[in-house]
């Protein structure tokens, strides 16, 4: 080794380089938490404002007085707890369908030998990509011809199949990790396949149907162009629809949109932060580490 | 791992054919049927104000080239999916690789991140509408303080501004969602090879492009093609946003394809264009699928 060499090694263990690292990844990292929840806390902020606050010439970071005014205009005036009912009700009913329809199908094509299950599966993810557009047209004809407009069923129907692709794909992914020995073992003890799917792959995998339920949950929720076309009954209609047609005839009630906003969002927000982990690995496939 | 071939286990009948029947049941009534139906109504001239419903040929589809609205809300389709798929594949990418840092506190940044995401899209229109008003904005006011802009600018409500305020507000709802999808391709490569490199002397830039993003570029690619395959039927924030306007800047072919089916009630017409948007994403859906399936073989599940 030269003695060039050992000088300059010496040196560099003597004085370390001034590491920038550490500060810009805290920095870009407050940048990302601003980002994010930044215009949110924007929207909560503004729905515990006074309208005279809102339109003043300079904008209040805080709300203070507090003013809670927006949240009874929006229940009071707008009725707005209906359009949440019937949210509830589409969401929830066409994420119980899924997920029941879903993991019979993801265990059938992870477990049993289907031939060409990767054309079904190819299949599956093609239709989830198909432009929603492109058949809410056709819908409407056939619910129309049905009876079915302005129907909790229609929208529940229409849900269930958009929520379908991702159920299956993600629970065919859940559904490979679990070990095939332990099929093998019950199907030797002669236990039939659907004994094996409620006693043996159910149970196992129940925290990914739990989160694969959330997402699907979440997307039926959001749901707004299928809602949009099908219903025009405030007795049907779910809360993007009724939160689109906020507005009053002569000036935007930005309070009160903000505050239904923060109503319909909390929940998911809430649910979200409570499921995370489970969230990011079931929206990457499991492909985060901690 | 199998079960020793010299046991043999129970074969099972009818098969389990019969479990896949719901689920592709509900598939084809809802996506694959309608699908069809559209493709044979684009066909005629439906309209539903009126008796006519008659075969027409492909009269639906020359009126359709013909028509300057098209060419309109088609130029914005593709500048909205290019603009918006580039800088939510950037800042996501930037976004991921802050993340795969170790850091305290990198669990609430990754929640925060998932806030966007999970927000109704509506709901995000109705956000990005209050922070953008031309008359109370927060946007507006911030520009002023910060000094950038000198009168207040109406921003969705003017044609050369409104179609870029519509890209911040999906930029900023699906940027974060990419990242983490990337992130989950950038924790797929192993740590060791960074560290070689760093061995070698490379820098964090070097170690980027020579190493991290060849490895990345797959994942990229996947991540962006999916994210161009939903901007391109962009339809719930410029809808509530703007309706397409002011002046037609902001049109898209979905919301020009809602208006002619709900609006006009012209569902041959209307039914035309949906079809040339099916068209449009099966080509690159099936190009994707057969890229992914490809990949899905080679790591044998």
């Amino acid at each position: 080794m030269s003695a060039a060499l050992v000088e300059r090694k010496s040196r560099r263990t003597a004085r370390p380089p001034i590491n920038l690292t550490r500060p810009l990844i805290y920095l870009c990292s407050l940048l990302i938490v601003i980002w994010s929840v930044g215009p949110f806390l924007w929207q909560l902020s503004t729905s515990l404002q006074l309208d005279r606050d809102l339109i003043g010439d300079q904008p209040k970071l805080l709300p203070i007085p507090l003013c809670f005014d927006h949240f009874v205009n929006i229940f009071v005036a707008k009725d707005f707890h209906r359009y949440i009912l019937n949210s509830v009700v589409v969401a929830g009913a066409s994420t119980l369908l899924c997920l029941i329809i879903g993991a019979v199908a993801a265990y059938a094509l992870a477990r049993l030998d289907v031939r060409g299950r990767f054309g079904i599966l190819g299949f599956v993810l093609a239709v989830s990509m198909f432009p929603q557009i492109a058949v809410v047209a056709p819908l409407y004809v056939l619910a129309s011809t049905l009876g079915w407009l302005d129907t909790y069923r229609v929208l529940i129907v229409v849900y269930l199949a958009l929520g379908l692709p991702f159920v299956i794909w993600v629970l065919f992914g859940h559904f490979r990790t679990i070990p095939a020995t332990l099929d093998e073992a019950a199907r030797l003890d002669g236990a039939r396949p659907l004994t094996i799917f409620f006693r043996i792959i159910i149970p196992i995998a129940l925290p990914g149907i739990v989160t694969t339920g959330l997402l699907s949950f979440i997307a039926s929720w959001n749901e707004f162009m299928f809602a949009l076309a099908f219903t025009s009954d405030i007795n049907r209609q779910t809360v993007p629809v009724g939160i689109a047609n906020f507005t009053d005839l002569h000036y935007v009630p930005w309070g009160d949109i903000a505050a239904a906003s923060v109503v319909v969002t909390f929940p998911l927000v809430a649910l979200v932060l409570i499921f995370q982990r489970n969230i990011i690995s079931g929206i990457t496939g499991g492909a985060v580490k901690e | 791992m199998t079960v020793d071939p010299g046991i043999k286990l129970p074969r099972w009948r009818p098969g389990p054919w019969l479990l896949l029947v719901p689920a592709l049941g509900a598939i084809g009534a809802v996506s694959v049927y309608p699908v069809l139906l559209g493709l044979w109504l684009s066909f005629r001239n439906t309209t539903l104000s009126s008796p006519d419903d008659a075969f027409v040929g492909v009269s639906n589809y020359q009126q359709l080239f013909a028509d300057g609205q098209f060419w309109n809300a088609w130029g914005h389709t593709i500048e909205f999916t290019g603009v918006s798929t580039f800088f939510e594949t950037v800042i996501g990418l930037a976004m991921a690789l802050v993340l795969t840092e170790r850091f305290l506190g990198r669990g609430i940044v990754r929640a925060a991140m998932l806030i966007p995401w999970a927000i109704p899209t509506v709901v995000t229109s109705k956000m990005f509408g209050w922070l953008f008003d031309g008359q109370h904005g927060l946007v507006n006011y911030l520009g002023h303080f910060f000094g950038v802009i000198h009168t207040n600018i109406n921003w969705y409500g003017s044609p050369e501004f409104a179609l870029p305020t519509i890209i911040v507000a999906d930029v900023w709802k699906t940027t974060p969602f990419m990242a983490l999808l990337l992130l989950a391709g950038l924790q797929t490569i192993p740590a060791s090879l960074t560290e070689a490199a760093s061995i070698d002397g490379a820098n964090p830039w070097q170690q980027f492009w020579m190493v991290r993003f060849p490895l990345l570029a797959p994942s990229l690619l996947i991540a962006a093609m999916f994210r161009a395959l939903d901007a391109f039927r962009i339809f719930d924030l410029v809808y509530v946003l703007t309706g397409g306007g002011p002046a037609d800047s902001t049109e898209v072919l979905s919301t020009l394809t809602y208006k002619n089916l709900f609006s006009a009630l012209q569902f041959g017409y209307g039914s035309a264009l949906s079809t040339l948007m099916f068209f449009t994403e099966i080509i690159i859906a099936a190009g994707f699928g057969v890229f992914l399936l490809k990949r899905f073989r080679e790591v044998k599940l």
